[in-house]
């Protein structure tokens, strides 16, 4: 990827992530509304902090290796806004935004992107 | 090194069949169970080892119950192996699962426990996949573990030490390719063996505590560590294809231009060895006429069994097209990106994603759909899959439907020179099949089984060519099944019509097919099916295809074979008699929607433990196909009149 590539890429994330956030917490929060994967923008990696959902689908996340401290990249989504793919452990997991919305994360998001391929 | 290699101290290595003592002196053959995550080769694994039939596809959680197959050892022993749903641990979430989880504890009722374990894990992700070997090694068993899938990581450029894996974990440890078949006389060589572990004290090892998933995951690192893997470079392939089919606009238009290669190509394709069938089957029949004696049992023969039998079996090809392309979406991977695809249109029905899957495989039959729907973890969102797998256009409805179209359609050319509007029509069924199972599926989740917003979790497996061994066996498999139903079904179907035709006998001469037990029952449900456009022939066949859809078709043969119509002018011309345009529109339609299959009735009532949901199944969808008809009758007549 060309060094415009990848500031496009920064400066869209930028603009998708600040719209959320401005929906979220109105118009006096900043970026650093990320809090969750769902929020994340394509190819950025973060590390997973907790996860709050019910015991059974917890457990299935950390089998698939969604676990706190664990690295995780955003990648395609479904056309149409359908389910995400996250490149996690090894693997790929597609996961709905209502579920990615409760897998919480930790670290700054303006750090290491990925170009993904 | 301990019990576990049998008394050899060769790490990584398994023990010299020669040495070890023979068979077992057991009153029960020794049953090894094959255990992995989904999507490991565990199928085809098993269909190596024992050559049996066995589904497998690359899509996690294709094997939904337990497949038994023999193996057959190089000393002429037998050993009885046993395929499992894939599993993530031994703490269950979908009913697949489960049954893994009861079959390895020995829970499972009418299952003995297994003898020992194979456990087979993608090496190409090993640390992820190591964390099941913790539960598994846990249970005691002699265990031997497969590193699958060599082939790829050799080639991505991953190492692993087998011998230092298997020091580690303290049995035997062997790296394979099961669709290239290497290192699978290792497996031999263990199987040979398990006569022997089986009365040895389990091997000692350290596991973590299994409920505490992060601390299982922090010993599979350690252990592969130790066993100095090095993961292969990511599958570059896999998101260069992803980057394609899931994308925004040309994803969606890659899965509709596939479906519709694959209706134009079952329809081209499939014609000419489906003429050269039927041509056969005519010409035999002629042939035999000509040489037996002119007697009863010569028309039994010829008009009863041949023209029914007949009918059906020139349809052979086009199901076994339907499945080729069914199984190469499967093995291939795609399918579950077209699960991913399909999320969000069936969450606005109340479903999800992964209720696509064993919807798309109900297009060739319903039955291993329903079955499919074990890996839908929502217990209501499983029973409305089952409600609605019926009504995907299922292989079966085939012969009706090409019949019908071949006798009424016109073979024009529509959009440009692409697409035949026979062909359109035929997709137009599939179509108002689908239609209507979201339509219920939208009616059953907001009324009677109604359930908040279930979690969607799949793992995109990544893709892999499908392999000429695997399809053909799904095609061996399939055409066994369909001929199977023609020699039993069908064949019965046909042998009682001809009976039913050919009494009462009146002065010893068989009447009519009017005046015959079969045209008084046709005509006993004329009156019901007359606002339909159906006479009281179709109505005979409506009759018998309550036992299976295709049989229509061949108690259509048979009757137009007694009537003398079917041996001149085929099977097509002579439908004409019966039926208009707009009431072979109204049939059509009728077989889109109505519930003509026992075999998926018994399977909805064993998967749903009784007889409501079958029984609804079949009121419910006798009912649309009834007024579906009805409505479909009069507006042909409408825009024909």
């Amino acid at each position: 990827m060309t060094p415009q590539g990848t500031y496009l890429i920064l400066k869209w994330s930028y603009i998708v992530v600040y719209m959320r956030a401005k929906q979220r917490r109105g118009p006096e929060s900043r970026v650093s509304a990320i809090q969750t994967l769902a929020d994340l923008p394509t190819g950025q990696r973060c590390i997973i902090d907790r996860l709050e959902l019910p015991e059974d689908v917890a457990r299935r996340l950390m089998e698939l290796g969604f676990l706190p401290g664990n690295e995780v990249i955003p990648g395609k989504r479904a056309p149409g806004g359908g389910p995400r793919v996250f490149r996690v452990d090894g693997s790929e997991v597609a996961l709905r935004d209502d579920t990615a919305a409760r897998l919480y994360i930790r670290r700054d998001p303006e750090s290491d992107f990925v170009v993904l391929a | 090194m301990s019990s576990c290699h049998g008394g050899t101290p060769r790490a990584g290595l398994l023990p010299n069949p020669s040495i070890l003592p023979p068979a077992p002196a057991a009153d029960r053959p020794i049953i090894v169970a094959i255990v992995g995550p989904p999507n490991s080769g565990k199928s085809t694994l098993f269909n190596r080892l024992t050559g049996l039939r066995q589904k497998v596809a690359n899509f996690p959680g294709v094997t939904v119950e337990h497949r038994m197959g023999k193996a057959r050892l190089k000393d002429q022993q037998e050993v009885f192996l046993v395929d499992l749903p894939g599993i993530y641990s031994l703490h269950p979430r979908a009913e697949d699962e489960q049954i893994t989880h009861d079959v390895l504890k020995g829970q499972q009722a009418d299952f003995p426990k297994p003898d020992a374990v194979v456990l087979i894990l993608d090496v190409t992700n090993l640390g992820r996949n190591l964390v099941l070997a913790a539960p598994i090694l846990s249970l005691g068993l002699p265990t031997l573990i497969l590193l699958n899938m060599a082939d790829d990581l050799e080639l991505r450029g991953g190492k692993v030490d087998v011998a230092a894996l298997a020091a580690e974990l303290n049995c035997p440890v062997a790296l394979i390719s099961a669709t290239k078949g290497t290192g699978i006389d290792r497996i031999q060589q263990f199987l040979l063996g398990t006569a022997v572990r089986l009365n040895a004290p389990p091997p000692k090892i350290e596991l973590p505590v299994l409920q505490d998933v992060p601390k299982c995951r922090q010993w599979a690192a350690k252990v592969g560590t130790r066993a100095s893997y090095k993961a292969p470079a990511p599958p570059l392939w896999t998101r260069r294809l992803d980057a394609v089919f899931l994308h925004p606009v040309a994803g969606p238009l890659i899965f509709a231009g596939i479906v519709v290669a694959v209706f134009q190509s079952i329809f081209s394709w499939a014609q000419p060895l489906m003429n050269g069938l039927q041509q056969a089957v005519l010409w035999s029949g002629r042939w035999m006429t000509s040489v037996l004696p002119d007697s009863a049992w010569r028309s039994l023969l010829i008009d009863g069994v041949w023209s029914g039998l007949g009918a059906v079996v020139v349809f052979l090809p086009q199901i076994l097209l339907l499945f080729l392309f069914i199984g190469i979406l499967e093995d291939s991977g795609y399918l579950a990106r077209a699960a991913l695809i399909a999320d969000r249109t069936m969450a606005k029905f109340g479903l999800q994603g992964k209720s696509f899957i064993p919807l798309l495989s109900a297009y060739a039959c319903a039955v291993p759909a329903v079955m499919a729907t074990r890996v839908i973890e929502n217990k209501r969102d499983r029973t409305a899959t089952i409600m609605i797998a019926p009504l995907m256009t299922c292989s079966a409805r085939l012969p009706i439907y090409t019949l019908l179209i071949a006798a009424f359609v016109p073979n024009v050319r529509i959009l440009g020179n692409f697409f035949s509007l026979p062909a359109a029509t035929m997709l137009g069924l599939y179509v108002l099949g689908f239609i209507a199972a979201v339509f219920t599926a939208r009616l059953l989740k907001s009324t009677i089984l109604q359930s908040g917003r279930s979690s969607f979790i799949l793992e995109m497996p990544p893709y892999r060519w499908p392999t000429l061994r695997s399809l053909s066996l799904r095609l061996i498999d399939r055409a066994k099944v369909f001929l199977r139903r023609a020699g039993t079904v069908i064949l019965g179907v046909a042998v009682v019509l001809w009976i039913v035709a050919h009494l009462p006998l009146h002065d010893g001469k068989a009447p009519t097919l009017e005046h015959s037990y079969a045209g008084a029952i046709g005509k006993a449900i004329e009156p019901a099916i007359k606002p339909l456009g159906f006479n009281w022939k179709i109505g005979i066949g409506l009759i018998t295809s309550l036992a299976a859809r295709e049989v229509i078709v061949g108690t259509l043969g048979t009757i137009y074979g007694i009537e003398g119509d079917e041996q001149s002018k085929g099977l097509q011309a002579a439908v004409h008699h019966d039926l208009s345009t707009a009431g072979a529109i109204a049939l059509l339609v009728f077989f889109a929607f109505a519930m003509q299959c026992f075999s998926t009735l018994a399977v909805v009532k064993r998967e749903t433990g009784g007889w409501k949901w079958p029984i609804f199944q079949f009121s419910y969808m006798l009912a649309l196909a009834y007024c579906g008809s009805w409505l479909a009758f009069h507006i042909a007549n409408y825009f024909a009149g």
